[in-house]
């Protein structure tokens, strides 16, 4: 099989009147939900300790002593959750050369001149942007929070270092929430995008607007995946 | 009930025997953790401190007996590692800790057994309560004692993080924390706190701030005129001072006191943390947040177009056609 330079093996044609393009399959949509419950549950655990106008959200949870303990098991979930989902995703987010005009055509992308972009692999530099944010904010989180982890991992580092991790921890949670928030923006703003990770698949016009090399590529494979 | 109890000026007298009204409560909160707009008490109780004298202590641990009974707490019985501390860190059962350290006086060329009691130091400005996350867990009297809400507290050892003498000690049992309470439950009923009460040669003497810096002095003056000229009160400003107050016979060097910070002070980092980033963290997700919600509901949105559908239909089946 030829190499792949725009798509994933599995995306595929699944009808053509009209045309739907497969673009996660059930597994890595179950892998994008785990990690986006959790991180869900993690913001609002996390929150409720940034700031005492916000402790009541412990009460989702049944209390501070359980929020306290669970926050830091869902960040255990969340980066095991995520690594999954980067090792699926991580090559066709690195960055290309058209990548550089969408950036520059910024204006365009806001105001839906889709016309006047590059045609685009499966991701958007937007897209990639998100993806790395994420990647690179779950790992600080961690890192630091194993350090914080007060119950399993206390004296793991010096008290001084332990409040340089708490501060950074506090930061990089600030930068995901807001990561997350585009995220969720986007998906709703661009129509028709929620449906490839709900029921799987796109509809052909919105691979031709957003990512037609993807389009592209996946129909002039020719075969129609591993399912028919 | 006959009558409030009075304010200790001592541990040394005995206490009043018939039941009396605790001397303050609730009513006396200057502090609460993660609490803001807490109404100002109506009085203020007068300061209270504790003044250890480092030079009269002779090491016998009997503050560490009375605190553990008073407390009733059971530390775990340890392993002789060949040194006098015992046991051989703070924990979540032993509240206070003789440290012993071997200094060796350069101007001397003498060897200086130095022993200091280690606990919380009840400071004026409390990191601990700074960095708490749930309200009511850390709470500040208007006689100076900070104290542990346990039935509040969540065990996320931000205080441990706060904490300028790394004091506070995280229980793996109840996952609560636990320090000094400078015996705030013997103080609110006119008794002094067990360690003072407990201390064979006075070393540990306790009264109104006011009270112990004035014997403070008294000692100071002692211990010059026995050649101590360096000799001073440990009553550190960064912190806005402390209830805990040491009489050092080397007031210019506290670290050869088993690590007594020179300047303790809340770290910057926890005050950038609780300060700017708290504060300009809330802002940007509130504004984040509130933008996307009205952009979602008012902005017509990014949408397909008819044309755009047929195109796809096309490209498909022009390739499918090769």
């Amino acid at each position: 099989m030829a190499r792949l330079f725009y798509s994933e093996r599995g995306d595929h044609i699944e009808s053509t009147e009209p045309v739907r393009v497969s673009r996660y399959r059930g597994i890595t949509r179950l892998n994008h939900w785990i990690t986006a419950g959790s991180l869900i549950l993690l913001a609002l655990s996390g929150l409720a300790f940034f700031s005492p106008s916000l402790y009541f959200l412990t009460g989702l949870f049944g209390g501070g002593q359980i929020a306290r303990w669970l926050h830091p098991i869902l960040g255990v979930v969340l980066f095991l959750s995520f690594a999954l989902l980067f090792l699926q995703m991580w090559r066709l987010n690195l960055p290309r050369p058209e990548d550089t005009t969408w950036v520059t055509r910024i204006g365009d992308v806001v105001t839906g001149h889709e016309e006047r972009l590059p045609e685009l692999g499966k991701y958007n530099a937007g897209q990639k942007f998100i993806f790395w944010a994420m990647s690179g904010l779950i790992l600080v989180l961690i890192v630091s929070g194993v350090m914080m982890w007060q119950q399993f991992f206390d004296g793991l580092v010096p008290i001084q270092i332990r409040r340089i991790a708490t501060l950074i921890h506090a930061l990089a949670a600030v930068a995901i929430i807001l990561v997350f928030i585009l995220h969720v923006f986007a998906a709703f703003w661009v129509r028709g995008t929620l449906r490839a990770m709900t029921r799987g698949d796109v509809t052909g016009g919105w691979a031709w607007r957003h990512h037609r090399k993807w389009l592209r590529e996946v129909a002039g494979r020719g075969d129609r995946g591993p399912a028919e | 009930m006959s009558g409030t109890a009075p304010q200790p000026t001592t541990a040394a007298a005995n206490p009043p025997v018939q039941p009396m009204e605790a001397g303050f409560g609730t009513r006396d909160l200057v502090r609460v953790s993660a609490t803001a707009d807490l109404p100002a008490p109506d009085r203020q109780l007068t300061k209270l401190a504790k003044l250890i004298d480092v030079s009269k202590c002779i090491g016998c641990k009997a503050c560490q007996s009375a605190c553990v009974e008073w407390n009733d707490t059971t530390p775990e019985i340890g392993e002789n590692v060949g040194v006098y501390e015992n046991p051989h860190d703070l924990t979540p059962d032993m509240f206070t800790l003789m440290r012993f350290s071997e200094w060796e006086n350069p101007a001397t060329n003498e060897l200086e057994w130095l022993i200091r009691k280690d606990g919380c130091m009840h400071c004026e400005d409390p990191g601990c309560l700074k960095a708490c996350p749930a309200p009511g867990a850390i709470v500040q009297y208007s006689n100076g004692i900070v104290d542990f809400i346990h039935d509040n507290c969540i065990g996320c050892g931000y205080c441990v993080t706060g904490c300028p003498f790394d004091i506070p000690r995280i229980s793996k049992t109840d996952h609560k924390s636990y320090k000094c309470t400078l015996c705030s439950d013997r103080v609110a009923v006119g008794q002094g706190p067990a360690c003072a009460k407990a201390c064979p040669t006075k070393a540990i003497t306790f009264g109104t701030k006011d009270d112990m810096l004035a014997l403070a002095d008294d000692r100071i003056e002692d211990l010059k005129s026995r050649g101590y000229d360096n000799a001073g009160v440990y009553d550190p400003e960064g912190v806005g001072g402390t209830h805990v107050i040491y009489v050092l016979h080397h007031a210019d060097k506290p670290g050869i006191y088993s690590d007594l910070p020179e300047n303790p002070r809340i770290s910057p980092i926890v005050e950038g943390w609780k300060g700017v980033t708290k504060t300009a963290g809330m802002a940007a997700m509130g504004v984040a947040a509130a933008g996307a919600l009205l952009m979602g509901l008012f902005s017509r949105g990014n949408k397909v177009e008819a044309e755009e559908e047929v195109a796809a239909e096309r490209l498909v089946r022009d390739r499918e056609d090769i």
